[in-house]
Formats: C-alpha cells, sequence, structure tokens
C-alpha cells in the first residue's frame, strides 16, 4: 500500500534501467522496506542496478522484458502482480533515435513508434486491468514536454510522446472511479545515457531531480506534472505561438 | 444481499489520506452481514463503522468493505445492572442520548462520540479516563462476532473463547464482524462534569503536575500542549481534569435537568479550506488563543460535555481544515520511566518544523489482555501534521525512538509505519496472529492497514 505519507511498499519499474526510474527506485528504497521489480531486457547494466538497490535496502527481482513482443506484455504484467500488490509502476523506457534519420528510415522510424508509443498502450491496458482489480495504486508515466508541441526538429519522438502522454491522461481519467492514480511526468531536457553527447537545452536538469518530482508527484496525487516545473509556463506560451511563428523558432 | 445493494466508491479514513476504492455494503441485519460477507472474493471483507480512524484501518481496496452503520439498534438499557445490548453499529453519541435519561454513562469516549460501538472494540479505544476506567474493551461483557466460517460466536472476557475476545478487542476487525456486543454502562447522577484547570508555564511543570498524583483524584485528565514555541513555553500546557458532577456539586440552574445531553455544535465546516492554511502561522495564532482562554488555575467549575470533553465536536467534519492533502495523528505511548526520552521526542517535533495544534499529552493506566490493545503504563502523546514534504522520514525518525524508549504508536490512529516497526512495538504480535488463523486461516478479514502492516 501507498500510505498517508506517499511512501509506496511495492514497485515495479518497466524499463528496469532507465536512470530516471532507477533515480525513483533510490528514492523509495532509503524509506523503509521496498519490493522492487524491475522490468528489462536482462544485461550487466540490470544486474548492477538491482545490486544498487539491494544495498539500499530493498528487495529486488528482475523480470526479462522485451518493448516490441507485444504479445508478452500480459504474461509480463501478471508476473509482476504474482507476489502480490504493486502499489506504484513507472513507465520508464523509451527512444530517442536520431530524428533526421527517423523521418527517412522506415524501420527506424516504426521501431520508435513501437517502443515509444505501442508498447506502452499494450501495457498500459495489461496494467489497467490489474490496478482495477486490486483497487488502488499509482501509475507513473515519463512522458516528454517534446510531447507537448511537437516541433520540427524532432516530430517523430514528439508525435509518439505525445500519443503516450494523451493515451495516460486518458487512462488516468478511466482509471480514476477505480482508486488508481495516473500520473504523468513531462520532463524537459535530462542527462541521461540517451541525451549523451547531445547539447543540452534550457532548464536541462537531471535524472534524480526529475525522481524529486515524482515523489512529489504521487505524494500529492497529482494528474500532470513537469520536469523541472518552470517547464509548465514554458509549454503553455508556445502551445499558443502561431505556426508561421513557431516555424522560425529556433528550437 | 442483492448485488445491486452493492455501490463501488472509494474510502478512506479521518485524515483523508490513501483513499481505496472497493465494492461497498451496507448490511441492515445480521443476515444481511452473512449474505454480504458470502459475497467476498480473494480480496477479502472487512468491516467499516463512521470512519474516525485516522489511517486505513476501515477500507479494502478492490475488496468488500461492510458500512455497519445501518445496523445500529439499541436492543436494550438496564438501568439497574447498567448493561446495555447494541448492534455493532450503535453510535456513541446515540448511544449516550438514549442512556443518559436513564442515568447511565457511556464508560468511555474518546475525543469524538461519532464511533461505532463495533470500532470502539475493534479499535479498543481509550479516552481521558483511561487511568481510572481502562479502555472500551474493559468494559464489553460480551459480544458475537461472525467469523470466517460463516458463524457466530459468542464471546466473553472470561472463560471459553475469552482468547478470541480480546484478540477481537483492538483486533482492528481482523478476526471477523462484530455484530452486536453487550456493554456495561456507567451509573450518573449528572452529565456535567466538574473540572479544574491549571496552565502550566512548560514541560517540566506540565510533566510534574501529572507525575505528582494530581490527577488520581479525578477520574479524568488531559493536557492540551504547545508544541509550536520552541523557546521556554515549549510544552506549556491547560491542564484539566475532572469527574462526573453528583447533584450536589451541580449549579441551580442545572439541577432542573442534571441529565440533559449537553453538547452543542457550532457548524459544520464545508470543503472548501486551501492546502496549507494548517501552517505554523495559524497554529500559532490558534495555540495562543487555546491557551489563554484557559484559567490560570480553575478550581470547581461545572461543564458540559463539549466544552470539557469535546471541544473539537462544535465543528462537524473540522477535518476538513486540512485541504485535500489530509493530515496524519502521531499518537505514541513510551513508559513511565523513559522521561528524557519523552522530553527529547517533544522537542524535536517542535523542532521539525512540522506543525501540530492538538497535542494531548496524557498518563495512562494499566493495560488490559488484549494482545494488540495500545494502552499500557505511560505517558501517551498524540500530534496532528498536516501531510507535507519530508513527513515521512520525519516519522520514521520518531518511530525509531519510540521504539528505542520501549514505546508504542496506536493502530487506530497509524497510517504510515512499516511491518517491522509495528513487529517490534507489539511483542504480542504473534500472539494474536495465532488466534487469527485459527478462526480466519484463509485471510478472509482483511483492510488496507493489514495488508500494509502485514497483519
Amino acid at each position: 500500500m501507498i500510505n498517508a505519507v506517499g511512501t509506496p511498499q511495492s514497485l515495479l519499474l518497466l524499463g528496469g534501467t532507465s536512470e530516471i526510474g532507477l533515480a525513483i527506485a533510490e528514492r523509495y528504497a532509503g524509506r523503509g522496506r521496498l519490493t522492487v521489480t524491475l522490468a528489462a531486457r536482462p544485461s550487466p547494466r540490470l544486474d548492477a542496478a538491482a545490486e544498487k538497490l539491494r544495498g539500499l535496502g530493498a528487495t529486488v527481482r528482475t523480470l526479462p522484458f522485451d518493448a516490441l513482443d507485444l504479445d508478452s506484455h500480459p504474461k509480463l504484467v501478471a508476473e509482476a502482480f504474482a507476489e502480490g500488490d504493486v502499489d506504484l509502476t513507472v513507465l520508464a523506457f523509451g527512444l530517442l533515435g536520431d530524428a533526421e534519420q527517423l523521418w527517412q528510415d522506415h524501420a527506424a522510424g516504426v521501431e520508435l513508434a513501437q517502443v515509444n508509443y505501442t508498447a506502452p498502450v499494450s501495457l498500459g491496458i495489461a496494467l489497467a486491468e490489474r490496478l482495477k482489480a486490486q483497487g488502488h495504486g499509482s501509475l507513473v508515466a515519463l512522458s516528454s514536454v517534446a510531447g507537448e508541441r511537437v516541433r520540427r526538429s524532432n516530430f517523430v519522438y514528439g508525435s509518439t510522446k505525445a500519443g503516450f502522454d494523451g493515451f495516460f491522461l486518458g487512462l488516468g481519467e478511466a482509471l480514476r472511479p477505480h482508486g488508481v492514480h495516473v500520473t504523468v511526468v513531462r520532463p524537459g531536457f535530462v542527462h541521461t545515457k540517451m541525451t549523451a553527447g547531445m547539447k543540452p537545452a534550457p532548464l536541462a536538469t537531471t535524472p534524480e531531480k526529475v525522481a524529486d518530482v515524482v515523489v512529489g508527484a504521487v505524494r500529492g496525487r497529482k494528474d500532470l506534472v513537469w520536469a523541472p516545473a518552470p517547464w509548465r509556463l514554458v509549454m503553455s506560451a508556445l502551445r499558443h505561438v502561431p505556426r508561421p511563428i513557431f516555424r522560425r523558432l529556433p528550437i | 444481499m442483492e448485488p445491486e445493494q452493492f455501490e463501488t466508491r472509494a474510502l478512506a479514513g479521518w485524515g483523508r489520506t490513501a483513499p481505496s476504492v472497493s465494492r461497498v455494503a451496507r448490511p441492515r441485519t445480521p443476515e444481511d452481514v452473512l449474505a454480504a460477507v458470502a459475497t467476498a472474493d480473494g480480496r477479502g471483507v472487512v468491516a467499516r463503522g463512521l470512519g474516525r480512524s485516522y489511517g486505513d484501518p476501515a477500507q479494502n481496496a478492490g475488496g468488500l468493505v461492510l458500512d455497519m452503520t445501518a445496523l445500529r439498534r439499541i436492543h436494550s438499557i438496564d438501568a439497574d445492572t447498567g448493561l446495555a445490548v447494541l448492534d455493532a453499529g450503535v453510535s456513541l453519541d446515540q448511544l449516550m442520548r438514549a442512556a443518559l435519561p436513564f442515568g447511565l454513562w457511556v464508560p468511555v469516549l474518546p475525543g469524538t462520540r461519532q464511533v461505532t460501538v463495533g470500532g470502539a472494540i475493534g479499535s479498543d479505544i481509550h479516552g481521558k479516563n483511561h487511568h481510572s476506567h481502562g479502555t472500551f474493551g474493559n468494559h464489553v461483557v460480551s459480544l458475537e462476532l461472525l467469523t470466517a466460517d460463516g458463524s457466530v460466536r459468542t464471546l466473553a472476557p472470561e472463560g471459553p473463547g475469552s482468547e478470541l475476545f480480546w484478540a477481537t478487542v483492538g483486533g482492528m476487525g481482523l478476526t471477523g464482524v462484530i455484530l452486536r456486543a453487550t456493554v456495561r454502562l456507567k451509573h450518573t447522577e449528572s452529565a456535567y462534569f466538574v473540572v479544574d484547570t491549571d496552565r502550566t508555564a512548560d514541560f517540566d511543570e506540565t510533566l510534574a503536575l501529572f507525575s505528582n498524583g494530581s490527577d488520581s483524584g479525578y477520574d479524568y485528565s488531559m493536557a492540551w500542549f504547545d508544541s509550536i514555541n520552541t523557546d521556554g513555553r515549549l510544552g506549556r500546557a491547560v491542564f484539566s481534569r475532572g469527574s462526573l458532577a453528583t447533584l450536589d456539586e451541580l449549579p441551580k440552574k442545572y439541577r432542573a435537568d442534571p441529565l440533559k445531553f449537553d453538547a452543542p455544535q457550532l457548524l459544520t465546516l464545508p470543503d472548501v479550506f486551501p492546502n496549507g492554511l494548517a501552517n505554523r502561522l495559524s497554529f500559532r495564532l490558534l495555540g495562543e488563543v487555546w491557551y489563554r482562554k484557559a484559567p490560570k488555575q480553575g478550581r470547581g467549575q461545572v461543564q458540559n460535555l463539549t466544552s470539557f470533553y469535546h471541544p473539537l465536536d462544535m465543528f462537524g467534519e473540522w477535518n476538513r481544515a486540512y485541504g485535500t492533502h489530509g493530515f496524519l495523528q502521531y499518537q505514541f505511548l513510551i513508559p513511565f520511566d523513559r522521561d528524557a526520552e519523552l522530553r527529547a521526542l517533544v522537542r524535536q517535533i517542535a523542532e521539525s518544523g512540522h506543525v501540530s495544534f492538538l497535542n494531548v499529552f496524557k498518563r495512562m493506566g494499566a493495560a488490559n489482555p488484549a494482545p494488540l490493545s495500545f494502552p499500557r503504563e505511560g505517558w501517551t502523546i498524540t500530534v496532528d501534521f498536516p501531510i507535507v514534504p519530508g513527513l515521512d522520514a520525519f516519522c520514521a525518525r520518531l518511530d525509531e525512538q519510540v521504539l528505542a524508549a520501549g514505546g508504542r504508536l496506536y493502530l487506530a490512529k497509524d497510517s504510515r509505519t512499516d511491518p517491522d516497526t509495528l513487529q517490534q512495538m507489539y511483542p504480542r504480535l504473534d500472539e494474536w496472529r495465532k488466534v487469527r488463523s485459527s478462526v480466519d486461516p484463509d485471510g478472509l478479514f482483511v483492510s488496507d492497514q493489514s495488508r500494509r502492516l502485514g497483519l
């Protein structure tokens, strides 16, 4: 159960090597007994992540997870819930890709769309069934400011996040009467392996800071948060910029 | 019960934290209860009264919750013996109104009358008279419990079935559904209190007043203390103690109707309060008013139920003042010989940056035989914290110190601790588990709290 001060006892991390996801798990692992399920492709990175969380006092298990194997998702979710309720689920997997390659390379574009949008929908539906039945729980979906207004410079990625964002906001409304809370998180530029070598955008942040935002949002049962918070203002301005001007902005 | 009589909705405790959704049935008869329990699935079932527990013991995510408030018949009240036969859903408010004309008084009252008899037993509640009268469970003569096998057992504090009786007292509804109870009421000549009040200057004086036996001549005693000022005023208190007034003690104006139910409610708070209104400034102001309005040294004042006992009941739904983020109540008890730890805890609370207005300090009497009953000899302190960042870590630190001082938390208040901590606080937990699993081997009776704490 998530207690009165917003601390879960069990956590499922889909994208078990995600730096933001692991930063979230570490925040909670430091607060008493936590059971963590890391779902990711088996790798030394995954093992290291599990070890680190164990070092913080958490009970950790890993489940093999392939985002593109859509048919395996219901079984994966069933396994994740097999040992009891899952209090907090974090969807933290995704691809960024090369923006110019993505719209010109069929295979690359389709794969990114499947990982970033189709797989989250597939998992979201499987998770919803379980969460509905347990009558409580939080689901954190890591979206992106890139999906709030899709721009030319990374529109394939941005469009997948736009779809992702809309799906989970809607899922939150659908699950609300069932006692399940969904939080959509829109980070800006985050320093991670995914963005390594890229030029940091303004308001760049770190996985740890995003994790702090998530912890606060779970405690306060927030539907939608930006990380860092000023992105909310920036995006609400950008949303209303007329297209001819938006096109010319260096973003 | 027919399926259309079930409703799916969100339930939370009085602190309005951690809501969950379940099927809710509102049985009107014991047969309804039995029929509803039969529909429970793997997510189990738990009974709920008036929802005054602060945390999550009366909710059951994904499962079934029995709203017992429709099962509220007072079957009999015997004016001579004081014995009252009550359905589990009878509230203490209802009972008090019914019993007063017979010159009978509810022997144990918590900080509100809006609790049911079933809840009072399940939480084994206490009041300001714990040092003289024990807990609610101490006044239960017998109870009827629906257990997981579908049978209704009649249990008493002694003789066969007494183990299950005491596992049910304080058992947080996890041994079965209490259907009915016989409670021994107390004879009284009036519904008024004769009250002595002292305002203390600091915590030392507060502690001294409690320690020097100055509350032993009174049935009721408690202190409200200041936990906001961290200077010399820390722990200053309004220390009040009293007993039910006899006819002779009553002033003339009350003698015409000494048993009048005199508990006015001013208003019910609307659900419009913003988060953050409950803050250091507002609490400091309120606290100052609260402290100043008490007489420096009052003797023999006659007070009604609301002013002496239930000042908060002047405001219906007062929990709304904390806003939608809610609040938690932290009530702990530590043994008498740990004064140093007690002082350290009070200081820490005051210096933590977490603000509390409703600070209650009381000396508790001896424990009863119930393994999960909270009270035992020692000091108990209750504080309320609005939910803000950092509260989890702070409360976890308090837990450690309470544990180190040989203390414990009250399950009816707890909304956040963890299984390991609880296990250490209640050394007889395994004994209770054994009794419980003997009547409910498959864990039919579960709550969000039992899931959270591994009960």
